[in-house]
């Protein structure tokens, strides 16, 4: 049993060299439960450690700091040398012990919250999933949390720079389905539906064997980002969704169901008196500003129908059909809706009248090109991936030990060698 | 050959219209394009009256009280309903049904006066009549069993189903024709226990019943005779009516035979058979079929003629209006067509068979010629086709809105200047946009099904590693 200064001193000797490093990490896994409980005066002695050069060491001192209750005061010292150490620390020597660091990671979290200062953590917390990262297709434990703290400080644009990346590989299926929803918050917060879609679709239709509450939030949002995407929802799930949630979800969401077919009449003073009635629920739930932007979307999808109908049609009969107050409305719809190229039109003031235009995208230019080009790169990798994974899973032994054992019983009735009708 | 040339020659008076100032004329040609029946004199026949009496005259047996008591329930002429019903009543005393007779007194309610009141003297002398009848039909068919002569037993059960069938208890009559098919030994045999089938299936409105031995006639080995085949094509038209599979429908009415004639009276006039046959065919054919159809209708047409009847000839002045109308949506002179539709509609609501299938029909019709009407041009100027179509321009906006979000009509509506253009989708951007949107749901889903595999996967070892 070394005392804990030994232990200082062993590691300021042993972090140069990997040899020495895996002896160090010996030392200190015997160590672990001394330091714990030593954990008081550990973090005067952090200031004698280099968290760039010592960082597995540093990691083992600072993990029992972050234990039990941590007050307010005591927050406010220790993040400054979390972020610290977070931002220092050499990846290599944290990739030895990844559970600590991701307990001190996950406590660095929780004291930010409790400072109220959720945007302390995102640059820290962003490090940390880069460093702790075997590669960009791998899910870790911080991603949920990381995805979290970029929500409530509403630092959108920095959460979407992990969202961009696709994600694979999944150890802890919990993880994935937070990062699913909010990574889809963070999308719907940046009105790329269709990304959040994609997220939300992954959460419900996620294999699992009970129905949980991520999934049934990350549903109702489904639907609503459907609404307002797509204009329309279908209830029935694909049918590789697991039967727990076929079964359940429905029973789960049903005012956002019946939100969805109020829509789907294509009455806008309809879905309005609906939401109305139903306003405590949407409010509870925390979506009340989605069924709003569902709400207007009526008007756009409404709008959009008539570009398909009409060449030229006024401003007034527009407000009429879509159900708006004034000519005046449906104009500023209308303008937004050109800003936005959601639909090509040309307003003419003079006389009220608005010119649909078809869609001037002729698949001519070299960008068009360009992108179509890198839709099939990308397509290509995509198939080469799916037949490595096959190739894979084909070899696995768990895969084979179970497909070869059904396939045993089947060929078992298959070839009885007793017909049935002897058996009487 | 000679309508199309029609149409499209007005079509290029349209395209010319802009550039030639001269063409006034043709111009009033085109506008007339709806209102031509004053130009051709022909005369439609009004939408008068139904002349019960001729109509009931083309029915016999049962479907004649069933068709008469549906215009008494379905008319709002309350003398028209009372002749209906006086008809009836003098119907049912000549038969033997005295539930019906009950319910039909009922209806009357004494508004016919003495002659058409209760009659509980000829109920009870039936009903006696039909007891002993009964009674004696089984004895015979009990012998007939105890003996084992099929064909004696067959004719049993035959006797007993045309019994029931006159007292309308047609479930029973239903089971005891069928029971017959166990002591059929020849074609002839099956195809009467069919036809006795089908016709009570009629009378009880199970279609599903009709279809089933109307195949089951079909398949018998020996060649059918021309009546028979008639009447069992008008028996799966009927059935096809009334599963709303018009176009089916029509086809089975058009193969009915000029042989027909009045012999399948007790369910259908052939007078029925053209109307039927007719309006379905405009519901649902395309130009091609409509012009062979035409010359079946004109067939039907003739033979229901060779009952050259003073008192049926008003009734069939219904007939030529269905080919009228018929030939003028072929040539494209929808607004005479339209409106012999119109004045035929009111006598087709009487309908026992049609009745519920009016509203759509004439639907379909309309849309089939909105959609016929605006197939050749580039662009159609909403004012005259509004015109052709005797409406106003805003309410044929509607329809034209409706048609188009539907995908019917490849067209968009200048409503500023009031025309209709046709759109020429551009097979090169919506392939483009297609093939990019397909890639983009490829990509989607195969990488969520490479994440479920994982998730899959992580499942199984997890558990695994559990039970280890």
């Amino acid at each position: 049993m070394q005392s804990v200064e030994n232990l200082v001193t062993q590691i300021q000797g042993l972090s140069s060299s990997a040899s020495d490093i895996s002896v160090l990490h010996n030392l200190l896994k015997a160590a672990d439960d001394s330091l714990r409980s030593e954990s008081a005066r550990l973090l005067p002695l952090l200031d004698q450690l280099e968290p760039s050069k010592h960082s597995l060491g540093y990691l083992y001192f600072l993990e029992p700091c972050t234990y039990g209750s941590i007050t307010k005061e005591r927050a406010s010292t220790l993040v400054p040398t979390i972020a610290r150490f977070i931002t220092s620390c050499v990846a290599e020597q944290i990739h030895l012990a990844p559970e600590k660091f991701i307990t001190v990671c996950k406590r660095f979290k929780e004291q930010v919250m409790l400072l109220e200062a959720p945007i302390r953590g995102v640059g820290p917390m962003l490090t940390a999933i880069h460093k702790i990262q075997a590669s960009t297709e791998h899910l870790t434990a911080l991603h949920p949390e990381f995805l979290q703290l970029c929500l409530l400080a509403k630092c959108y644009k920095t959460g979407l720079s992990v969202l961009e990346d696709d994600i694979y590989e999944v150890n802890q299926p919990r993880d994935f389905f937070l990062y699913c929803y909010y990574g889809g918050m963070i999308f719907i917060g940046q009105k790329r539906f269709q990304k959040a879609l994609e997220l939300l679709h992954n959460v419900v239709t996620a294999p699992m064997s009970t129905i949980n509450a991520i999934a049934c939030e990350a549903y109702k949002k489904y639907i609503l980002v459907s609404l307002i995407h797509h204009g329309q929802f279908s209830t029935n799930l694909p049918k590789y969704t697991s039967s727990a949630a076929q079964r359940n979800l429905k029973n789960f969401c049903q005012p956002y169901i019946e939100l969805a077919n109020s829509y789907n009449t294509g009455k806008v003073t309809e879905l309005e008196t609906y939401v109305q009635t139903n306003r405590e629920k949407f409010e509870s739930d925390n979506n009340l500003g989605l069924v709003k932007q569902v709400i207007s979307s009526m008007y756009k999808r409404n709008i959009q129908r008539l570009t398909q109908t009409y060449l030229t049609l006024s401003l007034q009969d527009i407000a009429n059909t879509v159900q708006l107050n004034s000519s005046k409305e449906a104009e500023m719809h209308v303008l937004q809706m050109i800003q936005d190229g959601e639909i090509y039109a040309t307003i003419n003031q003079k006389d009220g009248m608005v010119r649909f235009l078809e869609d001037p995208e002729q698949y001519k230019t070299c960008e068009m090109i360009e992108h179509i080009d890198s839709s099939i790169q990308r397509i290509m990798a995509l198939s080469k991936k799916l037949t490595t994974m096959d190739e894979l899973l084909s070899c696995d032994p768990l895969y084979l030990a179970k497909a070869g054992r059904e396939r045993q019983r089947f060929d078992f009735d298959d070839f009885d060698p007793v017909p049935q009708k002897f058996n009487i | 050959m000679e309508a199309e040339d029609e149409q499209s020659n007005a079509m290029m008076e349209k395209k010319m219209e802009a550039e030639d100032e001269q063409s006034n004329a043709m111009m009033e040609e085109i506008y007339s394009n709806g209102g031509e029946e004053s130009v051709r004199s022909r005369p439609i026949i009004s939408g008068e009256q139904l002349d019960i009496e001729a109509y009931a005259s083309l029915y016999q047996g049962r479907t004649k009280i069933t068709r008469l008591l549906f215009i008494a329930d379905h008319c709002d002429n309350v003398s028209m309903r009372l002749e209906a019903l006086r008809m009836a009543y003098d119907e049912i005393k000549k038969g033997e049904n005295t539930q019906l007779f009950r319910e039909v007194v009922q209806k009357i309610d004494g508004r016919l006066g003495p002659n058409y009141a209760m009659d509980v003297a000829w109920c009870d002398s039936v009903d006696r009549r039909a007891e002993q009848r009964k009674e004696k039909l089984e004895n015979e068919l009990n012998a007939y069993r105890t003996n084992l002569i099929k064909e004696s037993i067959r004719m049993g059960y035959n006797d007993f189903g045309d019994f029931y069938y006159s007292h309308g208890a047609l479930g029973d009559a239903f089971k005891s024709y069928v029971r017959t098919r166990d002591y059929c030994t020849t074609s002839k045999h099956i195809i009467h226990m069919c036809m006795s089938a089908i016709l009570v299936s009629i009378e009880m409105g199970q279609f599903t019943h009709v279809t089933s031995y109307v195949s089951k006639a079909e398949q018998t080995p020996e060649a059918l005779e021309p009546v028979t085949v008639a009447k069992l094509r008008c028996a799966a038209g009927l059935a096809h009516l009334e599963a709303k599979k018009y176009k089916l429908a029509a086809r089975k009415f058009l193969e009915v035979g000029p042989d027909l004639g009045n012999s399948y009276n007790e369910v259908i006039a052939p007078q029925d058979v053209a109307t039927y046959g007719g309006l379905c065919a405009l519901a649902s054919f395309d130009r091609a079929e409509l012009k062979a159809c035409t010359y079946s209708i004109f067939c039907l047409y003739n033979c229901s003629k060779v009952i050259d009847n003073v008192t049926f000839r008003n009734f069939l002045e219904l007939v030529p209006e269905v080919r009228e109308l018929i030939n003028d949506f072929y040539s494209s002179h929808y607004a005479s067509c339209l409106d012999y539709l119109g004045n035929l509609k009111a006598n087709l609501l009487l309908d026992i068979h049609l009745h519920d299938h009016v509203e759509t029909l004439y639907d379909q019709i309309r849309n089939k010629a909105l959609i016929q009407y605006t197939h050749p041009f580039v662009s159609v100027d909403l004012n005259m086709m509004a015109n052709a179509f005797k409406t106003t321009v805003a309410g044929l906006e509607k329809e034209l809105e409706a048609l188009i979000t539907d995908n019917q009509i490849q067209a968009r509506i200048d409503s500023h200047n009031k025309i209709l253009y046709a759109r020429h989708a551009d097979q090169r951007n919506a392939t483009f946009q297609r093939v990019l949107q397909t890639g983009n749901e490829f990509d989607q889903d195969v990488r969520a099904m490479l994440l479920r595999a994982n998730l899959l996967k992580h499942d199984y070892t997890l558990r695994n590693s559990r039970k280890l």
